[in-house]
């Protein structure tokens, strides 16, 4: 039956883009960009070979563990590949380049920043995350407290992260492809909502992965293909490149220091433990340390996305440095055709400019089709982490209280990664005149804030009983929550207010000890009979995390 | 029954130096990462003219580009410093463990 409505789904996609190549010129004509042909050709080619690798997978989705892990067969390099997929998404392309290309050297500050999360997973999270979790990371906070109380708020967090992570997706989607393709906005949210649900609901987490590995190869390709390009006119010398950007940007030599957006000390150093413990706590990158097989493995899939993710950091900072002069001085990519106004398309453009101006037509349609691409995969390891914290710990565990058949858990997966789509489909829509840079900002400060904090508790310290890891999970989610609220980023910029009721936008700083306090005090004050046995019970999960002895995964293959 | 097992890994006097030695190696590897991170942010926040000095005197590109670069290798190299010792020795000692407590 999953055979014939994926056949279908090809067919309706196969359709929607002929009607498209139809509707599509009046489009074009609308937009700044005229319709993009090389990117669509190209996109087009990812999507076919994408959608017959999931048709592949299908086939080989057969248990649970195959849906949601890929039955841990994934090897530590592909999974590495495929968490630097997950984790790189067209906001790292577009939005650090262009940052560079503005603020200079505090864009390669924020890939620092984002970056630095890594080396911490793989000391202290990688290996335990793989002893003892199976499905999602609530299989490890719930270990050994109360799985109904304690998957219900972990999942609460999942979803606060995913849906606030996946609007931002949505709406940069749209707009980017509105922009490089030329179609309408409302057409390409919907392209990627059906594309995501498609390869989430038929291929799992094999085919999720394959996306991930291929987008990863394609974008780490293509940027250093672009970035050497551009190296090139300076002949590859970064002495010459930085005088030429200093001559050419309005920052003048305050490109090459770091800048007044980083200069509040206490948004400096609340943003840098936001982006790196945030990293730690997102539920889509930390569901991929269950799809390889041991502790072995994961540590070799961390190595890999470390490189991966530091190497294309740095490719997009010499990105942006070069696209100061070869773009900033080329009047071609202004509005108007006068250097130093607006640039043609907006601020997010500079990379794509750059592609244009030392690869031609061929090379821009090259890395459209990557930035595409790169929202799908984005999406997709989001909506499968979604539909798991429904289906894995909502349904099988919290309502069916671990008496749902691995058949009823997947069915009611793929009916939450459809729900998963169509809602992020209609938010997408709802928030497209909206500003949605603070929702990544968000996503990552719950991420610090409500998952991450316990997580390590749970994995370090003995101590931690239900009502601590319920108090820590609630005052993070809250607490971060509220604050963007209340910060200018929100209640000023979104929400009209005058003046802002908190003076900080990123929450970390102060959400995050928060949630540990919590944690801590509701654990220590808890004095009850079954506190004392979670206590007990540490020890038995402390010799699995260790020697991964009963680990997932491991005894079924 | 497998609680059986994890008792007896939990006696074995190699668990202890196993959990002891991959401890120490993985707390001083992050000790280190951190420390040089958080010192970054600072002078990010407190002194950002630090980084403004120029690699070559007279020059233009300033030290805090290579820095940046340097941070980034450096701490690569750091995981996998770990995973050549974990996936080597820790692993051995490891699997020594769960198979004198199985047998």
């Amino acid at each position: 039956m999953n055979r014939g409505i994926l056949k279908f789904a090809v067919a309706a996609l196969a359709l929607g883009w002929m009607g498209l190549a139809v509707a599509a010129p009046d489009v074009g004509q609308a937009e700044k960009q005229g319709l993009n042909i090389h990117a669509i050709v190209m996109f087009f080619i990812f999507v076919m070979a994408t959608l017959g690798i999931t048709y592949w997978a299908a086939k080989r989705t057969k248990t649970a563990s195959d849906y949601y892990t890929a039955g841990g067969g994934i090897t530590g390099t592909q999974n590495g590949l495929a968490i630097a997929g997950d984790y790189m998404s067209a906001a790292t392309l577009l939005g650090l380049t262009s940052m560079t290309y503005f603020q200079g050297f505090d864009g390669y500050i924020y890939c620092i920043c984002f970056y630095v999360g890594w080396p911490f997973i793989m000391f202290i999270m990688a290996e335990r995350l793989r002893n003892l979790g199976k499905f999602t990371f609530a299989d490890i906070t719930s270990y050994r407290l109360d799985q109904r109380q304690v998957r219900t708020v972990a999942a609460i967090g999942s979803l606060t992260v995913v849906v606030f992570y996946l609007i931002a997706q949505m709406v940069g989607a749209g707009q980017l492809i509105k922009l490089l393709f030329g179609l309408d906005y409302w057409i390409a949210v919907v392209i990627v909502g059906v594309l995501m649900v498609v390869y989430v609901t038929f291929g799992g987490m094999i085919a999720t992965t394959w996306v991930q590995i291929i987008k990863a190869c394609l974008l780490l390709g293509g940027g250093t293909l672009v970035m050497l390009l551009a190296f090139s006119q300076f002949g590859f010398n970064f002495e010459t490149l930085a005088i030429k950007a200093v001559e050419n940007s309005k920052k003048g030599i305050a490109l090459m220091a770091p800048g007044a957006f980083l200069s509040d000390p206490v948004t400096a150093i609340s943003l840098s433990l936001g982006l790196m413990f945030g990293t730690a706590g997102l539920p889509h990158i930390l569901m991929r340390f269950f799809t390889v097989p041991n502790a072995k493995e994961a540590r070799k899939s961390v190595f890999v996305a470390t490189l991966c993710v530091g190497f294309f950091f740095t490719v997009v900072a010499i990105m942006g440095l070069a696209a100061v002069t070869i773009v900033g001085t080329n009047p071609q990519y202004f509005e108007g055709g006068v250097v130093g106004t607006k640039l043609l398309g907006g601020n997010n453009m500079p990379a794509m400019h750059l592609a244009h101006a030392v690869g031609g037509n061929m090379m821009l349609g090259f890395l459209s089709a990557v930035a595409f691409a790169t929202i799908l995969a984005v999406v997709s390891g989001l909506a499968l982490a979604g539909a798991s914290a429904i289906s894995h710990d909502l349904y099988a565990n919290v309502i069916r209280r671990g008496q749902a058949t691995e058949a009823e858990e997947v069915r009611v997966s793929k009916r939450s990664s459809l729900f998963l789509g169509v809602l992020a489909v209609l938010l997408g829509i709802a928030f497209e005149k909206q500003n949605v840079a603070f929702m990544v900002g968000l996503a990552f400060g719950v991420a610090a804030s409500c998952n991450f904090p316990v997580l390590i508790l749970s994995m370090y310290w003995k101590g931690l009983t239900t009502r601590g890891a319920i108090w820590g999970s609630i005052a993070g989610l809250v607490s971060a929550v509220l604050i963007v609220v209340l910060s200018k980023a929100v209640w000023v910029t979104v929400l009209g207010n005058e003046k802002a009721l908190f003076p900080y936008e990123q929450p970390a700083l102060f959400s995050m000890p928060l949630a540990f306090f919590m944690a801590w005090l509701g654990s220590v004050t808890d004095s009850s009979v079954r506190a004392t046995k979670e206590k007990e019970a540490f020890e038995d999960q402390y010799v699995r995390a260790q020697t991964g002895f009963g680990a997932a995964g491991a005894a079924a293959h | 029954m497998s609680t059986a097992i994890y008792e007896r890994i939990r006696n074995n006097p190699k668990f202890d130096i196993l959990v002891a030695k991959r401890s120490r190696f993985a707390w001083t590897l992050t000790a280190i990462v951190l420390g040089i991170y958080f010192a970054f942010i600072m002078i990010v926040a407190f002194n950002p003219k630090l980084l403004a000095t120029p690699i070559f005197a007279g020059g233009t590109a300033s030290i805090a580009w290579p820095i940046g670069a340097g941070m980034i290798l450096l701490f690569w190299l750091m995981t996998g410093i770990y995973i050549r010792r974990a996936n080597s020795e820790f692993d051995d000692i490891n699997a020594e463990i769960v198979k004198e407590a199985v047998e």
